[in-house]
C-alpha cells in the first residue's frame, strides 16, 4: 500500500488525519481513492483533470511530472507541494 | 528631421566614414551604422563599461561619447583586438582562464584590459581591480577575470607565448597551454 | 540508476578544462546575443510605461502617435486576445495567462511604476521614443502599498477586486492581497519548544532585489506573410518563450518558431516574456520585423525582481545543542500578480537541518511592485538570511562552535524535510567538513573591527525535459544539437559528457543550440539543471551513437554485434579493433549517416548544498563593510569542467554579497523606484570583492550516470546570512535587515552604542 501524506492545510476535510495507505498503480487511482475516504479533496488536489496549478506531487522523494500517470510502487510514499521551479 | 553629418574616423587601423545624427553615441553608430557590435549596450549611461572601446587609446564607455565627436580620432573596438586570424593574448588567457560565462561583458573588459596592459605592464590585483572598477560582470564574481588579466601581463611580458607559471587558481590545478602569435 | 563503477571511474574528458567551444566568438565580438541579431527592414519598437505604482486606466488615445512621422503601428492590450482565467502549463510551472498577458501590456488597471500600457513601432528608436510621449492615457491614480507587510492589512488598497487566498487550493471567501497561504506542519511544535533548554526567535527583513543581467531584454519579432511568427530573443528558454506567446496571441505552438540568440545573463529574469508578445503583435500590423530592446531603467521597472521579505524564524534547542523545534513565519512579495517564490522559501527555511517538529506558515502577497521573478534559488536566499542567523546566535549562546553546531543537527540521507519528503544521498556534512578542515576556517583572523562569519544554504535543483541529437561526422567528430541555451558554458559541459560517453576529445564534438524547430522540446536553462538534464540526454545520445558504430563495426567484421565490446572510443572483437574516428570514416560503406537522439525527463532533484566562510571588516566611523576573505564550498555531484563550477560558486557568491551589503529597489512614498539604473542601484564592481576562493566537494549523484547534481543557484543562498554573522563578530552588531548598507549598519551600530 502506498503512503499518503496529507498536507495540513488539507487535514479539514479528513478530520486531522495526517496520513493515509491506499491502494493504487497511478497517482489518478491515489487520487481516486483518497477522494473515496475524504469527499471534496480531489478538488484541491486537480483542476481541470490535471493536477492543480502550484501544486507538486513529490512520489518516494522525486517530484513527478507526469502529472496523474505517474506511477505509483506498492509502497510509495506520496506528498502534495508547492511547486517549485529555480532561476 | 536635421540633416546627418558627415564624420571621417579611424576604427582599427581603417580609415571609415559615416552619416549621423547629432543625437547619437558612438555606440549606436559602431553597433547600428558601422554593423560593430562587439561594444554591448548594458545601461546606456556610463556605469556598466560593456560599451569600452579606446578612443586614442584611452578606454571609454561609447555611450557617452557622441558620434560626431570621433572626427579625426582613432578608435580600436574588440574587432580590431585579434591580428591575422590569431586571438590576441588578452582574448586567449580569458577563454583559457574561463574568465567568461555569458560572455556580454567580456568584449568590454578586454578592451579595458588592453588600455590597462598597455600603459602598465605589470600592475598588482589592487591596480587591475581599480582600472576595471568600471566594467560590470554579474557573472563571474571577477575573481576569474583578474587572473586572466595578470595571465596576459605575464604573457605579453613573455613575448606573446603563454608561460608555464600560470596564476594558481582555487583549486591548484593549472589551466591548458596553448601557443599564441607574438606581439 | 548509476552503478558504482561510474563512481570510482577515472576519466578522460570529465574533470578537465577545455576551452569552451563558443570561445573564440565570445571574445570577439563576434557572438549574436539578441541585439546584435539583424534583419533586413527591422523597424524598433518602444513601451509606454505607467508614471503611477497604482491606477486605473481610464482611456488610452493613440491618435497623434499614430500620425507621427516615421510610425509604423501602435498597440495596446487591446490587440491582444481576452484571456480571462486559462492556466497554462510552461514545464517549470504553471501560469495565469490572464495576468501574464496584463504584466506585458497592462489591462484595465497599471499595478506598478513600469507596468507597460503601449507600444509603438517606428522606423528608428529615437522616433519611436517620440511617439511614446504622444500616446494620451488617462488615469485615476491610486494609494499604492509596497512593503509585504502593509500590503497584508485589512484595510491595505486591493490589486485585484477577484483576488482571494488559496490555502493550498481551498480558496478564502473575502478579496485580499494574500494570494496564496502554504502550512507545513510535523510533530508536536508548541510542546517542543516548551520543553527547550534554549528558545530564540528574531525577525527578519529584505528588500527587493534584482538579478542584474549585464544584457537587457531584447526581441525581433517577424509576423511573416504566410502567418508564421519568428522570433529571435535572448531567452533563457526558446520553447518556454514558445509557447507563452502562442498562448497570450492565442494561436497555435506549431505557428512560432524562437530562435534563441546568445544571451548575456538570465539568472531566472529572462523565463517569463515582456517583448516577445509584443513585438509579433506589432510585426503582424506593420508587415516589418519588429526590434525591441529594454533600457536598463526599464529593465529594473518593467521585468521581475526577486522578492522583498519579511521572515520570523523561532528555533528551540537543548542546552547541547540539539535543535528540537523550528518555527516560521514568512511573507514575500509576489509583486503586481499573484505566484511568488513562498512555496520554495517555506520549503528551504529548515532544508538543512533535522528538526523533528516544526511548523512553517508562508504568505504569498501581492503588492505594487514589479511582478516577481526567479533569481537564483528563488526564495531561499531570504529564508536562510533568516534561519542561519538563527543559527549563529544559537552557536554563541550556546558555546557551541557554529560548524559543530550544524554537523550535529545536520540534514543527511533519510532526514524528512518539514514539507514532507525523505533526502536521499546529500552531501551537506561534506559541505561542513570541508569547511572545517579549510585553510580559511583554520587560520586566524587578526586585526580590530574583523570578524569571520559562516552560513550554509541549499537549493533543490531540479531535472525536467531536454533533448538531443548527435550526428556522426566521417572524420570523427561529432555534432551535437541541444536546446538549452548556454549562459554559463553549458554547451561544453554537456558536449564533455557526449564526449566522455563516446571515448573521443571535447574537441571533437561540436555544440550547438538549435532553434524550437531544430531539437525536441527542452526546458528552461536555469534551476541548475542543464548539466545535469541536459547532460543525461547526451549521454544517452552517447549510448545510442554506441550502438549502432558497434553495429558497423559488427557488419566491417563479419561477426555479432553483441561480441563487439567498446572501451574508450575503441571498439573491439576477438583480436580486431578500430578506433572511433576510423570507423567513422566507414561509415558511408556500412549503412549511411549514424545519428543518436535523447528525450529524457528525469524525475526529482538533485539537491545542492553549500557552506560559506567569510572574514569581513567594518570600519567604526563609516560603517562600510569590507569583504576580506571569501570561500565558497559547495557540492556538486561531479565537477563536469571544473571552472565553469568554480565560476557559478564565485558569481552566486558575489550576487550574494552584492544582496547582502547594497543592493536594494528603493522606493518614495507613491512607490515610485527611485534608483533604477547601475549607478544607484549598486551592484559588485571588481573593487568590492576579493578573490572568492572555492572548495568543490563531489557527493556522487546517484541519479545521474556522471554523478551531477548542479550548480548554479545554491551558492546564492548562504552569502548574506555568511556576511551578517562576520558583521556581528567584527562590530557587535547584529543585523536583521538587507541590505547592511553602510547607512543601515552605522545607525544600527549607533543605536546599540547608545
Amino acid at each position: 500500500m502506498a503512503k499518503v501524506y496529507i498536507p495540513a492545510q488539507w487535514r479539514d476535510l479528513t478530520g486531522g488525519t495526517a496520513d493515509v495507505q491506499l491502494d493504487g498503480h497511478s497517482l489518478k487511482q491515489i487520487v481516486a481513492g483518497l477522494e473515496a475516504r475524504f469527499p471534496g479533496i480531489a478538488a484541491r488536489v486537480c483542476d481541470d483533470g490535471r493536477i492543480a496549478a502550484g501544486l507538486a506531487v513529490s512520489i518516494d522523494g522525486a517530484i513527478s511530472s507526469r502529472g496523474l500517470l505517474a506511477p505509483v510502487e506498492p509502497h510509495s510514499e506520496i506528498h502534495f507541494l508547492p511547486a517549485i521551479g529555480g532561476g | 528631421m536635421a540633416k546627418k553629418i558627415h564624420v571621417a574616423t579611424t576604427i582599427n587601423g581603417e580609415p571609415v566614414e559615416f552619416l549621423c545624427e547629432a543625437r547619437q553615441s558612438l555606440l549606436e553608430v559602431l553597433r547600428d551604422t558601422l554593423n560593430l557590435t562587439g561594444a554591448k549596450e548594458g545601461c546606456n549611461n556610463g556605469n556598466c563599461g560593456a560599451c569600452t572601446v579606446l578612443l586614442d587609446g584611452q578606454p571609454v564607455d561609447s555611450c557617452l561619447v557622441l558620434g560626431v565627436e570621433v572626427e579625426g580620432a582613432r578608435i580600436t573596438t574588440i574587432e580590431g583586438i585579434a591580428q591575422d586570424a590569431h586571438l590576441h593574448p588578452i582574448q586567449q588567457c580569458f577563454l583559457e582562464d574561463a574568465a567568461l560565462q555569458c560572455g556580454v561583458c567580456t568584449p568590454g573588459f578586454i578592451m579595458s584590459t588592453k588600455a590597462l596592459l598597455d600603459r602598465n605592464a605589470n600592475p598588482s590585483e589592487h591596480e587591475i581591480r581599480f582600472q576595471l572598477s568600471g566594467n560590470l560582470c554579474r557573472c563571474t564574481g571577477y575573481d576569474k577575470i583578474i587572473r586572466a588579466v595578470q595571465d596576459s601581463a605575464k604573457a605579453l611580458a613573455a613575448g606573446g607565448r603563454r608561460t608555464t607559471e600560470k596564476t594558481a587558481r582555487p583549486n591548484g590545478s593549472p589551466a591548458k597551454q596553448a601557443q599564441t602569435q607574438p606581439r | 540508476m548509476a552503478s558504482s563503477s561510474f563512481e570510482k571511474k577515472k576519466y578522460k574528458v570529465i574533470g578537465t578544462r577545455p576551452v569552451r567551444h563558443d570561445g573564440a566568438d565570445k571574445v570577439t565580438g563576434r557572438a549574436i546575443y539578441g541585439s546584435d541579431f539583424r534583419l533586413t527592414g527591422t523597424v524598433h519598437g518602444k513601451i509606454l510605461r505607467s508614471p503611477h505604482a497604482h491606477a486605473r486606466i481610464k482611456s488610452i488615445d493613440t491618435s497623434a502617435a499614430e500620425k507621427h512621422p516615421g510610425v509604423l503601428a501602435v498597440v495596446t492590450s487591446g490587440d491582444f486576445p481576452n484571456l480571462k482565467n486559462k492556466i497554462a502549463n510552461l514545464g517549470e510551472g504553471s501560469v495565469n495567462l490572464a495576468h501574464l498577458g496584463a504584466n506585458v501590456l497592462a489591462h484595465g488597471k497599471v499595478l506598478y511604476k513600469g507596468h507597460a500600457v503601449a507600444a509603438v513601432a517606428a522606423v528608428n528608436p529615437h522616433v519611436a521614443e517620440e511617439a511614446l510621449k504622444l500616446i494620451q492615457v488617462q488615469y485615476e491614480p491610486l494609494k499604492p502599498v509596497v512593503w509585504v507587510l502593509d500590503a497584508m492589512r485589512d484595510d491595505a488598497p486591493l490589486l485585484h477586486d477577484d483576488l482571494r487566498t488559496s490555502s493550498m487550493g481551498k480558496k478564502g471567501d473575502k478579496p485580499s492581497n494574500i494570494s496564496a497561504h502554504i502550512h507545513f506542519e510535523t510533530g508536536k511544535v508548541d510542546e517542543a519548544f516548551a520543553k527547550a533548554d534554549v528558545v530564540i526567535e528574531r525577525e527578519f527583513k529584505t528588500a527587493s532585489v534584482h538579478q542584474g543581467y549585464i544584457e537587457p531584454h531584447v526581441a525581433t519579432a517577424l509576423w511573416n506573410e504566410d502567418g508564421h511568427l519568428t522570433i529571435w530573443t535572448s531567452t533563457q528558454g526558446a520553447f518556454t518563450a514558445r509557447q507563452q506567446t502562442a498562448e497570450l496571441l492565442q494561436i497555435p505552438v506549431s505557428q512560432v518558431t524562437v530562435v534563441p540568440c546568445e544571451i548575456g545573463g538570465g539568472f531566472g529574469g529572462k523565463i517569463a516574456v515582456y517583448l516577445e508578445p509584443v513585438a509579433a503583435v506589432l510585426s503582424r500590423k506593420c508587415g516589418r520585423p519588429v526590434k525591441m530592446v529594454m533600457n536598463r531603467d526599464e529593465v529594473f521597472e518593467g521585468t521581475g525582481p526577486t522578492p522583498g521579505s519579511f521572515v520570523r524564524v523561532k528555533l528551540g534547542a537543548t542546552r547541547s545543542g540539539q535543535l528540537v523545534a523550528g518555527e516560521a513565519w514568512l511573507a514575500y512579495d509576489a509583486g503586481a500578480f499573484p505566484g511568488g517564490m513562498i512555496g520554495p522559501g517555506c520549503m528551504c527555511v529548515f532544508s538543512c537541518y533535522e528538526i523533528p517538529n516544526a511548523r512553517v506558515d508562508g504568505y504569498d502577497v501581492v503588492n505594487n511592485k514589479p511582478k516577481t521573478q526567479a533569481y537564483r534559488a528563488p526564495g531561499a536566499t531570504q529564508a536562510a538570511f533568516a534561519c542561519e542567523s538563527v543559527i549563529d546566535e544559537l552557536a554563541e549562546k550556546l558555546g557551541i562552535d557554529p560548524i559543530e553546531l550544524r554537523l550535529k543537527n545536520a540534514a543527511k540521507e533519510g532526514t524528512r524535510r518539514v514539507d514532507g519528503p525523505v533526502y536521499p544521498r546529500i552531501g551537506f556534512i561534506e559541505t561542513l567538513q570541508a569547511a572545517q578542515a579549510s585553510e580559511h576556517w583554520k587560520s586566524p583572523l587578526v586585526g580590530p573591527h574583523r570578524g569571520r562569519g559562516i552560513a550554509s544554504g541549499y537549493w533543490f535543483n531540479i531535472g525536467l525535459k531536454s533533448s538531443a541529437s548527435a550526428s556522426v561526422n566521417p572524420d570523427g567528430t561529432v555534432s551535437l544539437v541541444e536546446g538549452s541555451t548556454d549562459i554559463g558554458g553549458t554547451r561544453t559541459s554537456v558536449a564533455m559528457q557526449l564526449a566522455e560517453t563516446l571515448g573521443i576529445r571535447a574537441e571533437d564534438v561540436r555544440p550547438q543550440v538549435a532553434d524550437t524547430d531544430g531539437v525536441g522540446y527542452t526546458d528552461v536553462t536555469g534551476g541548475s539543471r542543464v548539466t545535469f538534464a541536459t547532460g543525461l540526454a547526451a549521454y544517452e545520445v552517447g549510448l545510442d551513437i554506441q550502438r549502432q558504430m558497434a553495429q558497423r563495426a559488427a557488419l566491417l567484421w563479419e561477426c555479432d554485434p553483441a561480441k563487439v565490446a567498446c572501451t574508450d572510443g575503441v571498439y573491439k572483437t576477438n583480436g580486431k579493433s578500430i578506433a572511433f574516428a576510423e570507423l567513422a570514416g566507414k561509415l558511408g560503406e556500412t549503412g549511411g549517416p549514424v545519428v543518436g537522439r535523447a528525450a529524457v525527463d528525469p524525475q526529482g532533484s538533485s539537491n545542492g548544498f553549500g557552506t560559506h566562510i567569510v572574514d569581513v571588516e567594518v570600519d567604526p566611523d563609516t560603517a562600510k563593510v569590507t569583504i576580506l576573505r571569501y570561500t565558497a564550498i559547495q557540492d556538486v555531484g561531479k565537477a563536469i569542467h571544473p571552472s565553469y563550477v568554480e565560476g557559478q560558486m564565485q558569481g552566486g557568491a558575489v550576487q550574494g554579497i552584492g544582496w547582502a551589503l547594497n543592493e536594494e529597489y528603493v522606493f518614495d512614498e507613491q512607490g515610485r523606484m527611485q534608483n533604477p539604473n547601475y549607478l544607484d542601484y549598486r551592484m559588485p564592481t571588481a573593487l568590492d570583492v576579493p578573490m572568492i576562493d572555492t572548495i568543490i566537494v563531489e557527493v556522487f549523484n546517484p541519479a545521474h550516470p556522471y554523478g551531477v547534481r548542479g550548480v548554479g543557484e545554491t551558492p546564492i543562498v548562504a552569502p548574506p546570512a555568511a556576511i551578517a554573522n562576520a558583521i556581528y563578530r567584527a562590530s557587535g552588531t547584529r543585523m536583521r535587515e538587507l541590505p547592511m548598507s553602510p547607512p543601515r549598519l552605522w545607525a544600527a551600530m549607533t543605536e546599540k552604542k547608545s
